[in-house]
């Protein structure tokens, strides 16, 4: 079966209820992550990106089973995890790894590089004790990191080292799946060259699967395969990353992209920018149809009454407009 | 005349584990109109550089060692605290990175839009208000009646840091010093407050002096770019010539270090090993150990920020000699 996609996300829902006053009282519900359908095929890197809020971070969540589903299955490799028990989940749970956008916060400042590193192989018993410090090691070496550092603190080393021995963490159980959420956002460029460089490589060394969630699209465009758009909890446009990047057909990804401001003067003076006016729409209250339209330069009346589904978009390509057709090419 | 212009500006931070020199020597000017853009990395110090001219360095540690910087024949660093109020916050104001920790949650932000006004302009609060208000309007708030009434959270990010700009322009300075006002927010916002920005600087024609590490906001706003590293410019042109010629090695790399720039799945080029501390003398080039065109003397001979051709300066001794 080395077709099936290893992580398979079916039609999932992620509802907040909005509760208030003395009785919390129900007053409505945060649609965060909305009717999202996605796979990762094996040895792939799927790159999601979109604005705060869009809830990239949320389904980053929901798959990784750390907020409840409200609808929806999330299936890895044949196991539906939405419905799993808690002692499945954790056997789950090893095959799925995340790394979290700032290094600061996602360690324990208490605990040297071994302890955390160790922790994971001895809560899922993976390897003997006494090969532990074996094992750290050559986790260590994977990453980057001298292994003389062992016995260091957090605080000890620079973001992009510290976001390293993240990364060594979310390998330290062999996982299938990798789910990074803006692994590189709080780092100097230089150092954010490295992190992607090491990230890559660990996924085609070991033929990782790796979910990568970020607001940068160059970024995105250079480390992934194929790139999801969201926005207000739902899917945009789905593709090759650079195709969609270098040719958006979304009218929210040709604003996405417009947006992206280029290292190259002349052609940065000479492009015309979509600037869209004012900020995304509550998820407390999404507008009808597609959630875009009250921004979207195209929009006409057929965008008001439904949402739209992904309509096929050239090859390998899918992206929610009804107006495609019309638009006409960016 | 250039409007602000600084001369060997030097600042240390005084800690139990020695002096550390984030600025360490830097001069530059800014005309009157035009926007400066000062790109580098974390630690290098393009926000302390800013934080001395607006005293807004916390002495102690800080410690502003030596140098000038003369705004309209006043030296800012060496004038009486009275004197330097007159100017900082109402003929040069600033704009910070996070727009939720530099408004304050307590207050509405009707109360921190008069404030400047307040204190340096003899105007009643309802004329205060009133301005206030026409400045809402003019960064873009919608509803701006109903909206100034309203505390900092009830504001979303980039409407928080429309917010700040409305403060800082409200007393219409001739200089503003914008320290990475888009790193925090989405890039749709961040191209709504750069146009925002821009239409601001044509319409009082201010000198901006916009501090970034995003090479690619420099490209489209800045009229010239210096490159800080390890506390010193090591680069300084036009913009143009900053893209299209960069002589100094770290220009270089830092270009090259963009993924935009490089074709798809390669290997990013990445700079090696890591900034230098600051607290150790540095005789030579800061950026010698990691650079790849270094030799000997680099190591050993202190590199001047030198001009090669007009406008355009750079401190690497090789491409000085023409080696590089």
């Amino acid at each position: 079966m080395a077709d099936r996609p290893i992580l398979e996300i079916n039609d999932v829902k992620t509802h907040f209820p909005v509760r208030e006053g003395f009785f919390k009282r129900h007053v409505g519900t945060v649609k965060a992550v909305d009717g999202v359908t996605l796979s990762v095929a094996r040895g792939e890197v799927l790159g999601l990106v979109g604005e705060s809020g869009c809830g990239k971070s949320t389904l980053a969540r929901t798959i990784m089973q750390l907020v409840p589903t409200t609808a929806g299955t999330v299936v890895l490799e044949g196991r539906n995890l939405t419905s799993g028990s808690a002692h499945a989940l954790r056997d789950v749970r090893r095959d799925l790894q995340m790394v979290f956008q700032d290094p600061y916060a996602s360690l324990n400042p208490r605990m040297t590089v071994f302890a955390t590193l160790a922790e994971p192989l001895l809560v899922h018993g993976r390897c003997p004790k006494s090969e532990v410090t074996a094992r750290v090691a050559e986790l260590m070496n994977q990453v980057g990191l001298a292994p003389r550092f062992m016995q260091k603190y957090p605080h000890e080393f620079s973001g992009g080292q510290r976001q390293r021995i993240a990364i060594a963490r979310a390998l330290a159980l062999d996982p299938k799946v990798i789910i990074a959420d803006e692994p590189v956002s709080a780092l100097d460029v230089s150092i954010q060259a490295q992190i992607l460089n090491l990230l890559a490589q660990l996924c085609r060394q070991r033929n990782l699967s790796m979910i990568f969630i970020a607001h940068d699209l160059s970024v995105v465009k250079h480390i992934s395969d194929r790139v999801a758009v969201m926005y207000l909890g739902k899917i945009m446009e789905l593709g090759p990353a650079a195709d969609v990047i270098e040719r958006p057909q979304h009218p929210y990804t040709r604003a996405l992209v417009s947006a992206i401001p280029t290292p190259d003067p002349d052609a940065e003076r000479a492009r015309q920018r979509i600037v869209l006016a004012g900020d995304p729409p509550s998820p407390l209250n999404p507008p009808s149809g597609c959630p875009f339209h009250p921004r979207c330069p195209f929009a006409a009346e057929k965008c008001k009454p439904a949402v739209p589904p992904l309509f096929p978009a050239g090859p390998g390509r899918e992206a929610a407009c009804v107006r495609l057709d019309e638009i006409g090419e960016p | 005349m250039p409007l602000l212009t600084v001369t060997d500006l030097r600042t240390t931070f005084h800690t139990r584990t020695g002096v550390y020199r984030a600025v360490d020597g830097v001069s530059f000017a800014v005309e009157r109109g035009e926007t400066l853009g000062i790109v580098g990395e974390s630690g290098s110090g393009k926000s302390v550089t800013c934080y001395s001219l607006m005293g807004l360095v916390p002495q102690p540690p800080g410690r502003i060692e030596s140098g000038t910087a003369l705004f309209d024949g006043i030296d800012l660093l060496h004038c009486p605290p009275a004197q330097a109020r007159t100017i900082r916050g109402k003929r040069i104001a600033m704009v910070f990175q996070d727009p939720m920790t530099s408004l304050n949650p307590y207050l509405r932000v009707s109360e921190q839009l008069i404030e400047p006004l307040r204190i340096h302009d003899s105007i009643s609060r309802k004329q205060a208000l009133a301005r206030a208000l026409e400045m809402l309007e003019a960064v873009g708030i919608n509803d701006a009646a109903k909206r100034i009434h309203h505390y900092p959270h009830e504001f979303s990010g980039g409407m928080r840091q429309r917010v700040m700009i409305a403060m800082a322009l409200i007393t219409k300075p001739e200089l503003l010093i914008a320290d990475e006002p888009t790193t925090a927010l989405d890039v749709t916002v961040q191209a709504q407050i750069l146009e925002l920005i821009r239409t601001m600087q044509r319409e009082l024609n201010m000198g901006v002096i916009f501090i970034t590490h995003d090479l690619g906001v420099v490209s489209g706003l800045c009229d010239r770019v210096q490159v800080m590293y390890a506390g010193r410019i090591v680069e300084t042109a036009d913009t143009r010539t900053l893209f299209y010629a960069p002589r100094h090695p770290y220009t270089r790399a830092l270009q090259r270090s963009i993924p935009a720039l490089q074709p798809k799945g390669a290997e990013l080029y990445t700079i090696a090993g890591t900034p230098p501390d600051l607290s150790k003398p540095l005789p030579g080039c800061p950026f010698a150990p990691r650079c790849e065109f270094a030799r000997e003397k680099c190591v050993t001979t202190p590199a001047r920020l030198f001009e090669t051709a007009p406008g355009h300066a750079h401190a690497c001794l090789r491409a000085q000699l023409g080696e590089i």
